[in-house]
């Protein structure tokens, strides 16, 4: 059979960089194929050079057995390549079908575009797919699984048959990710042929039929899911052993209980509005003593994210009580909460973690810059001297304190805000996504940080869309929905199946 | 863990790269627009019938050649490096001061009137002091204006800004036309105190120039800016802001105190550049001496880079040509200067980013 997708002896360099050397990829016709490596492996680089956006060095790209090597972006889309990119590409302000027939509207005899036909041609596209969204919707209200789901549309609409999906799954939550799995699945079975990129090991094992696993620009392994492990793509993937916290069938470390003096964080009947006055989170009470993780669970966009927010100060509170080791801090700014013990994790490292110019030696005194000022004047040397015993502390790489934040990898800009919330003395940590978008071995690293702190009496508020990472971490589990935790549970009595109901909503809980 | 291990695995590439990044993106986007620029002068010149060689010199001569017409670039240079400043301040917090025009005006009315003031005798260096925190409070009141509504109601600063410009300028207008004025002028009369020495008076080769120790008053002014952006705490929260808002707040920085600090501060630089024209040139003010200085101040900033080293220079180059078109009048219309100049902002306005652009997306697609 020919394949649907070859790449042979792919180069591509950057400079001094060589993203791709020698890379290969085959994909047979109606497969789902996970390409799988660490961040920098070079699978984007790979994809990009299949989808036209860039020309390989050297090797060559065959296309149902066409040579294409070289060709452009519109040439891929006539070939019927479709990729799914991992940061939606939508006009928030336009309706699903408006989104989808951007660029190639039907038009009614004059040049209006035909809304009507433009709508049925999405719904017919809709139900053939089992994407189901509603046409008329606008794209600004769309839930995150909506919006992904448009996005495949998209390319679907354009008649691509080979997809490729870049981390599809990063921001979904689980029903959300089985919804995507089964549509997959249903259009691997009409004959598509799926290319997906991804860190999560156990999406690969559950969904693909076929592995290539990528390391530091080259093409390590391509093997048949049937005959392979997880633990054994992730040594492929890394070039050593890792263990799997964030495995499927890991469980949960045993830990001694360590309860220790101190109070921690406390939150009393906690309501918040959003920014368009509606109420996201009401009446939530809960307390994290020393010495534990309390970790939250739930599908995202259940008031999680305005949570941490009102936590951290950056959103008010509408009443209710924040307070850390008994003190009062609901109406402190930022600063002051700092000062009070506070660190915080941000879920989106490159919105609000990082100011992505700074050098990283500045960015490790983000929030703390007023201990590095003397008299108004930043200190150079210390903030330098912090920065180098930060970078040993936590591995960042490259270990250059004055390299732009922006340069580095995902992972490794997340270990410079690790490396600053957990760096400095804190009595509270809130911890939201801390691994999102990371590489397994970074995972691994942020976990163990994590253990740590709860280990030498730090409170730890972990807020993950990942369901193994609070299993593994927890001590108690919340589940939040509609902006009530739904349920409080001992991690040793939860699992993924029982969480699962509360997040949906089918089961209500004891914590209401 | 001990710094022994940063010796391991990742060697630290100090210095090297991202110093070379950062003076890469510094001069090549400028140099490539100011070519562009020079290439569209050639035709220009061409199309006149003239050599553009020939052209060149005499502006070069005219300008950096001799004495008197150096000091000319020099006195148009300060005015320049002041509003140049000023945008580039605001824009190192992300905000777009449009309002130069006015903040310099308004400065220079409150030097003239601090020196109208003042007592025939006031010792120059108190003169000096007190004529330039006048003009710093009056740029910097202009300044605060619209600061105030941005941080309170959200309103947009570019267009409070350009707004406040033809509110502030009527304003001194009708000042000076309906109770200042010297009869049949449309200017103030001269000051008592504080008229600052001309360069001429320390070097007489720079007799009838209206060079100034207002320049030496801009140096200042531009290493303190370089200072505070680069050195001071306020600096570090200030460009954060800038850049990345949202990230600012997240660590414990307050936007609106910042936005607020910014455009005061950066209307109090406009503002004191009135002291150029006023202390240092004329010696009153006079309605309309600002006309085009507060505008040309953004391409200063623009071409500068935000940096004041860079806006020197450039309110330096902007200088020249502006000089330089008289010098060439004989040759082509001195208007041709007018259009390099808007030759020179369009083409860094889209070089700039362009090269950026294109020097960045080779960088980062090394390391994708």
């Amino acid at each position: 059979m020919t394949p649907a997708i070859r790449m042979v002896g792919i180069d591509k360099s950057f400079g001094a960089i060589r993203a791709n050397r020698g890379a290969s990829l085959e994909v047979m016709p109606g497969e789902i194929h996970a390409l799988v490596g660490e961040n920098g492996a070079g699978k984007s680089t790979l994809m990009r050079i299949l989808g036209g956006l860039m020309k390989p060095d050297a090797g060559r790209v065959e296309v149902n057995g066409r040579d294409v090597t070289g060709w452009s972006t519109s040439d891929a889309i006539a070939a019927g390549i479709g990729i799914v990119h991992q940061h939606f590409m939508l006009v928030p302000t336009l309706t699903v079908a408006e989104n989808l027939v951007l660029g190639c509207e039907p038009k009614t005899r004059i040049v209006v575009l035909d809304y009507k036909r433009a709508a049925d041609d999405v719904r017919k596209l809709s139900n053939e797919t089992g994407l189901v969204v509603a046409p008329d919707r606008l794209v600004s209200d769309l839930s995150v699984g909506e919006a992904q789901r448009v996005e495949i549309l998209k390319v679907l609409f354009r008649g691509a048959k080979i997809l490729v999906l870049d981390e599809p799954t990063a921001v979904l939550s689980p029903p959300e990710v089985h919804e995507l799995w089964a549509v997959l699945r249903r259009l691997r079975d009409n004959g598509a042929t799926i290319v997906l990129i991804t860190h999560r090991l156990d999406e690969v094992v559950e969904l693909s039929d076929t592995i290539t696993v990528m390391r530091a620009g080259q093409t390590v392994e391509r093997i048949k899911t049937s005959e392979t492990t997880p633990a054994e793509i992730a040594r492929a993937m890394v070039g050593r052993e890792v263990s799997l916290s964030a495995g499927k069938r890991v469980q949960p470390v045993q830990r001694p209980a360590s309860p220790q003096p101190g109070q921690g964080l406390e939150v009393r009947s906690l309501t918040i509005n959003s920014s368009r006055g509606i109420r996201v989170v009401e009446g939530v009470s809960f307390g994290v003593k020393p010495g534990e993780v309390l970790g939250i669970a739930g599908v995202e966009g259940n008031g999680q994210t305005e949570l941490v927010e009102a936590l951290a100060g950056l959103r008010p509170v509408l009443s209710g009580d924040i307070l850390i080791d008994g003190v009062d801090i609901t109406r402190r700014p930022v600063a002051a909460r700092h000062d009070t013990g506070l660190s915080h994790i941000p879920e989106d490292r490159h919105r609000r973690g990082l100011i992505l110019e700074y050098t990283v030696a500045d960015n490790l005194i983000l929030g703390v810059q007023k201990y590095f000022a003397k008299r108004g004047v930043i200190e150079k040397d210390r903030v330098m001297e912090n920065a180098i015993q930060e970078i040993s502390a936590f591995d960042i790489r490259p270990a250059n304190p004055i390299l732009a934040a922006r340069a580095l990898s995902g992972g490794n800009q997340q270990k410079v805000v690790i490396a600053r919330e957990m760096g400095r003395d804190f009595s509270v940590l809130l911890a939201s996504q801390p691994t999102r978008g990371v590489d397994v071995g970074a995972i691994e690293f942020i976990h163990q940080q994590l253990l740590e702190a709860r280990s030498k009496g730090k409170a730890i508020l972990l807020v993950s869309a990942e369901l193994n990472e609070v299993l593994a971490l927890s001590d108690r589990v919340a589940v939040m929905y509609r902006g009530k935790f739904a349920v409080v549970m001992p991690a040793a009595e939860a699992s993924e199946e029982v969480l699962g109901e509360y997040m949906i909503g089918t089961k209500k809980g004891n914590a209401a | 863990m001990s710094v022994s291990s940063l010796a391991g695995g990742a060697q630290p590439t100090f210095a090297a790269t991202p110093w070379r990044e950062r003076a890469e993106e510094a001069l090549i986007p400028p140099l490539v627009a100011l070519l562009v620029a020079l290439i569209c002068g050639d035709l220009l010149i061409l199309s006149y019938g003239q050599s553009p060689a020939a052209v060149y010199r005499l502006l070069l001569e005219g300008t950096w050649g001799n004495a008197y017409g150096f000091g000319q670039v020099l006195y148009k240079a300060t005015t320049l490096a002041f509003t140049g400043l000023a945008v580039s301040f605001g824009l190192r917090a992300g905000l777009f001061n449009i309002g130069g025009e006015s903040q310099l005006a308004a400065g220079g009315f409150a030097a003239a009137l601090t020196g109208l003031a003042l007592p025939l005798g006031t010792p120059l260096i108190i003169a000096l002091i007190l004529c330039m925190i006048a003009a710093g409070c009056a740029g910097g009141v202009v300044g605060a204006v619209p600061a105030y509504l941005k941080t309170r109601f959200g309103a947009h600063e570019v267009i409070v800004t350009i707004m406040l410009n033809f509110i502030v300028l009527a304003l001194l207008n009708w000042f000076i036309a309906g109770h200042l004025h010297v009869p049949e002028t449309l200017h103030t009369p001269e000051i008592h105190a504080g008229i600052l020495p001309r360069l001429a008076d320390i070097n007489p080769r720079f007799h009838g120039s209206a060079a100034n120790l207002a320049l030496i008053v801009a140096l200042i002014v531009a290493s303190g800016v370089w200072f505070y952006l680069f050195r001071a705490r306020g600096g570090y929260e200030l460009r954060a802001v800038g850049l990345q808002p949202e990230a600012a707040e997240y660590g414990g920085i307050s936007v609106g105190r910042v936005w607020m600090k910014a455009l005061t501060l950066s209307g109090m630089i406009a503002g004191m550049g009135g002291i150029n024209y006023v202390l240092g040139y004329k010696h009153y003010y006079e309605d309309g001496f600002a006309s085009g200085a507060g505008f040309l101040g953004i391409a200063v900033a623009l071409v500068g880079r935000n940096h004041p080293l860079g806006v020197l220079l450039a309110a330096f180059f902007f200088a020249t040509l502006s000089q330089g078109g008289l010098a060439i009048h004989a040759f082509v219309p001195k208007q041709m200067m007018d259009v390099l100049q808007g030759v020179v902002i369009i083409a860094v306005a889209t070089a700039v980013p362009e090269v950026r652009r294109v020097l960045r997306s080779a960088r980062k697609r090394g390391d994708a």
